[in-house]
C-alpha cells in the first residue's frame, strides 16, 4: 500500500467510525438532527473508500479481492455504496445505525488480517472473473442491508405483537416498510448472485476447463443460492411476507458468512484468499 | 413601574360547575374584554376562557386596585361577590404570573399534559386582544414570546408527541404497522362512541374507505353514509377479511364475533397482507388466539389503555424538560422588562454613541502617524460636543417621557429606533397569531 492510499484507507476508518457513533447516538436521543452528520461522515467515508479503491486497482489493473483484507475492505465498500443508494429511496435512518457498525467491524477485521500483494497473475485479468467478483460482492451486500431490515423486522414486530414497547419501538420503521425493504434488496440482490455464480463457472471453465469443481465455496455459494432463491419464490408466488421473509433473509446472510469467511479460512480450495 | 398580574382559575382550583358558568358567559370573550378595558385600574388587558380554564392577566400601575377591579368582576360573572368566588381563583404576579402563562400556553398547566389544542385557544383569544386594541407594549411582548417559548417546546421536548388517547393510540399502531394509511380499508363493526371516533382518526389519516357492519341495517347505513363507505350484513364480516385491512369491533355480542379459524383461512387469499384487529368491545369479539396468527395484530381496550397510561407517564416526565425552558425565558422576559425603565434607556443610548465616537476616531485616524498632542485633544472634545449635542434633544424627550402614561411604549420605541437590544431578531410579527385556529374547548 503506498503512501496516499494509507492515508485514505485510514481517512475512511476515522469516518465510518465518526459516523457509526453519530448513528448510536441517534438511538438515544431521536429529537436531534444527527443522522444527517452521521450520514454525511458515512458519504464522507465512502467517497474516501472509492478513491482508496481506485488508487489500489489503477495499481495492479483487477479486482482488489485476492487477499483476505481487499475482499473485506471491498466488501464494505459495497455494502456502505449500496445502503448509501437504498437511503435515497427508502430514507429509514435507522439503518444506519446497523449498517454502519457492520461497515467499521469489517474494516477493522480487515485491518488485523497481515495484507501481501499477490504477484499479479495472468489468471486475474479475465473479464469473466471481475464480471464473477463485482457482482457477488454487490449482490452479497445488497443482502447485507435485507439481512439489517430482517432484524429490525422481527425486533419491531415481537415489541407489537407482545404489546410491549421498548427503547426501539420509536426510532425502527413501521413493519410494511421494513418488509418492502427486505422485498427490493432480494428482488435486487438475486439476479447479481445469479450473474454472479453463471460467470464464474465460465471463469472456471476457461482456467481450468471444467465449470463445477466441487470446491467447498462453490458448493456453499449454490446453497446460498438456493436459500434466496427459495425465498424470492415464495415472496412472488405465495405471498410470503413479514416474519417468515425475514428469517429467511438472516438465514441467507448467515450462509454468505460462512461462505465468505468460513470457507476461506478453515477449508481448502481455489477461491481461499492469500492471507500472507 | 407596572406590575403583571394573572388572576384565573382551572380545572384544579374550580369544580365543573362553576367552570361551566364562566365557559357559557365568556363564549365569545369579546364583550368581557371591553367591560375589563373600562377600568382606570388596568392598562393592558388579556383574557382567555376553555372549558378549563378562564385567565384574566392584566398590567396595572396600582396593584389592589387592578386585582380587586378584577376579583369583583369575576365575581360579578358569576353572580356573587368577589370573595365568594376567592377559594377558587389563583394570582400571579409580575416573574410568576409570565411563568404561569408560558406554563398554560406550552400546555404543561392542561388537563391532558401535552394536548394540543390550548396553545389554538389562546392564540385566538391574543387576536380579539389586539381586535380590542386592549394589549399593549408589554402584554403584545408577552404573548408572542409565549408562543415561541410554546413553539420551542414543542420541538424540543417530546410533550406532545405520544397519543394519549385510546383512538389515537390506535391510529399510531397502526401506522406502525402499515407505514401508511393511503389505500386501507377499514371495516367496523358495531358501533359505539370510541370506535366512531377511531373510525373518524383513521379517515382523518387518508385511509381510502370504511365498510359498516352492524346488526341493525337502518344503523349500518346511517353510519356508512357518515363516513361516506359501504355496509354489510353481520354475518358477512368474515367475508370482508379479504378486503378490509384494520378492523375495529366494538359489538354488544356476549359470543365472539371472528375465530382464529376465520381469520387463518383467509390469510391466503389475502396473500399474507398484514390485519390489524382492535377489539373494543367487552366482552371480546375477536377470539384472543388471532393474535397468534402470522401477519395478524390484535389489541384489546386494555392493551391500548396500556400505551395510553405508559404515553402519559411519558409526557409528565418531558414536562420536567419543558419546565426548564419556560423558566430560562420568564428569566429573559424579566431583563427586556427592566429595560422599559428610563434611566436603563439613557445610560444604553449614551454608551452606544460613545462606542460609535471611538470607533469611527480608530477608524479614521488608527492608520496614520499618531497626532500631535493639542490636535488629539481638541478632536476629542469637538467629537464629544457633537455626540451629545445629538443625543441632547432624545435623552430629554426621553426624562420628560418618565411622566407620561405610555411610557413604556415611548421607551420600546426608543430602544427600538436605535437599536439598543441585541435580541432585536427575535421580534416577532402577527403571523404567529393566525398560526392555529381555534379547536373545540
Amino acid at each position: 500500500m503506498n503512501e496516499s492510499a494509507l492515508l485514505f484507507w485510514v481517512l475512511t476508518i476515522l469516518l465510518y467510525g465518526v459516523g457509526t457513533v453519530g448513528y448510536l447516538i441517534y438511538i438515544i436521543r431521536p429529537d436531534t438532527p444527527i443522522h444527517r452528520v452521521a450520514s454525511l461522515f458515512l458519504l464522507g467515508g465512502f467517497v474516501s473508500h472509492t478513491l482508496e479503491l481506485l488508487l489500489l486497482i489503477l495499481r495492479i489493473h483487477y479486482a482488489p479481492v485476492t487477499t483476505m483484507q481487499q475482499a473485506l475492505s471491498f466488501f464494505v465498500w459495497a455494502i456502505v455504496g449500496s445502503y448509501l443508494a437504498f437511503q435515497l429511496k427508502f430514507n429509514i435512518r435507522i439503518l444506519g445505525t446497523f449498517v454502519s457498525p457492520l461497515a467499521v467491524i469489517f474494516m477493522l477485521l480487515s485491518t488485523t488480517i497481515p495484507a501481501h500483494l499477490v504477484p499479479a497473475s495472468r489468471l486475474f485479468k479475465s473479464f469473466w472473473l471481475n464480471l464473477h467478483v463485482g457482482t457477488m460482492f454487490l449482490g452479497n451486500a445488497v443482502f447485507a442491508l435485507a439481512f439489517c431490515a430482517g432484524i429490525m423486522y422481527l425486533l419491531q414486530e415481537r415489541q407489537i405483537k407482545n404489546k410491549s414497547f421498548g427503547l426501539l419501538y420509536r426510532r425502527l420503521p413501521s413493519l410494511e416498510s421494513l418488509d418492502s425493504l427486505n422485498r427490493t434488496c432480494v428482488i435486487v440482490g438475486f439476479p447479481l448472485i445469479t450473474i454472479g455464480l453463471i460467470s464464474g463457472f465460465v471463469y472456471a471453465g476457461t482456467v481450468w476447463r471444467s465449470y463445477w469443481n466441487w470446491d467447498p465455496k462453490e458448493i456453499l455459494s449454490v446453497i446460498t443460492w438456493l436459500i434466496y432463491a427459495v425465498l424470492l419464490h415464495e415472496r412472488l408466488a405465495v405471498g410470503w411476507r413479514g416474519r417468515r421473509a425475514a428469517v429467511m433473509a438472516i438465514v441467507g446472510f448467515a450462509a454468505i458468512m460462512v461462505t465468505f469467511l468460513g470457507a476461506n479460512m478453515i477449508l481448502e480450495g481455489h477461491h481461499r484468499f492469500k492471507a500472507g | 413601574m407596572d406590575r403583571i398580574v394573572l388572576i384565573g382559575l382551572n380545572h384544579k382550583t374550580a369544580p365543573i360547575d362553576i367552570r361551566e358558568k364562566f365557559a357559557a358567559v365568556c363564549a365569545d370573550g369579546m364583550v368581557q374584554l371591553q367591560q375589563l378595558a373600562q377600568f382606570q385600574a388596568l392598562k393592558e388587558v388579556f383574557q382567555v376562557s376553555t372549558c378549563n380554564r378562564m385567565e384574566v392577566l392584566f398590567t396595572t400601575p396600582t396593584l389592589d386596585q387592578g386585582m380587586g377591579a378584577v376579583v369583583g368582576f369575576l365575581g360579578e360573572i358569576y353572580g356573587q361577590t368577589g370573595g365568594a368566588l376567592k377559594p377558587y381563583l389563583y394570582t400571579y404576579i409580575d416573574q410568576e404570573a409570565v411563568k404561569h402563562l408560558f406554563r398554560v400556553t406550552c400546555s404543561l398547566d392542561s388537563m391532558v399534559v401535552g394536548e394540543p389544542q390550548i396553545l389554538g385557544q389562546i392564540k385566538q383569544a391574543y387576536r380579539q386582544a389586539v381586535e380590542a386594541r386592549t394589549s399593549g407594549v408589554i402584554l403584545n411582548r408577552l404573548l408572542h414570546k409565549a408562543f415561541s417559548v410554546a413553539k420551542q417546546v414543542r420541538t424540543e421536548t417530546r410533550i406532545g408527541r405520544s397519543a394519549v388517547s385510546i383512538s389515537y393510540a390506535a391510529v399510531e399502531l397502526a401506522k406502525k404497522i402499515f407505514n401508511e394509511l393511503t389505500g386501507k380499508v377499514v371495516l367496523l363493526i358495531g358501533a359505539g362512541e370510541m370506535a366512531e371516533l377511531a373510525a373518524e382518526h383513521l379517515l382523518n389519516n387518508s385511509v381510502d374507505r370504511i365498510i359498516v357492519a352492524n346488526r341493525t341495517l337502518e344503523r349500518a347505513m346511517a353510519l356508512a353514509k357518515r363516513f361516506r363507505g359501504t355496509s354489510v350484513p353481520l354475518d358477512e364480516v368474515a367475508e370482508e377479511l379479504s378486503r378490509a385491512d384494520i378492523i375495529i369491533s366494538s359489538t354488544g355480542s356476549p359470543d365472539p364475533i371472528l375465530t382464529a379459524d376465520e381469520v387463518k383461512r383467509r390469510m391466503r387469499s389475502r396473500r399474507n397482507r398484514p390485519l390489524f384487529f382492535i377489539d373494543i368491545a367487552v366482552p371480546r369479539d375477536i377470539e384472543p388466539a388471532v393474535n397468534r396468527i402470522e401477519n395478524v395484530y390484535l389489541y384489546n381496550i386494555d392493551d391500548l389503555q396500556g400505551i395510553v397510561d405508559l404515553n402519559r407517564a411519558d409526557r409528565l416526565r418531558e414536562a420536567g424538560r419543558a419546565e426548564h425552558i419556560i423558566t430560562a425565558e420568564a428569566l429573559k422576559f424579566e431583563s427586556w422588562l427592566r429595560t422599559l425603565e428610563v434611566v436603563p434607556t439613557i445610560v444604553a443610548l449614551r454608551e452606544k454613541a460613545e462606542q460609535i465616537r471611538q470607533g469611527e476616531l480608530k477608524k479614521t485616524f488608527g492608520p496614520l502617524d499618531p497626532l500631535p498632542d493639542d490636535l488629539a485633544r481638541s478632536l476629542q472634545v469637538v467629537t464629544q460636543s457633537i455626540v451629545s449635542k445629538v443625543l441632547h434633544d432624545p435623552i430629554l424627550f426621553l426624562k420628560r417621557t418618565s411622566s407620561k402614561a405610555r411610557k413604556d411604549l415611548y421607551l420600546d420605541t426608543a430602544r427600538k429606533m436605535f437599536n439598543l437590544d441585541a435580541d432585536q431578531s427575535e421580534a416577532q410579527t402577527e403571523e404567529d397569531v393566525s398560526l392555529d385556529s381555534r379547536e373545540a374547548t
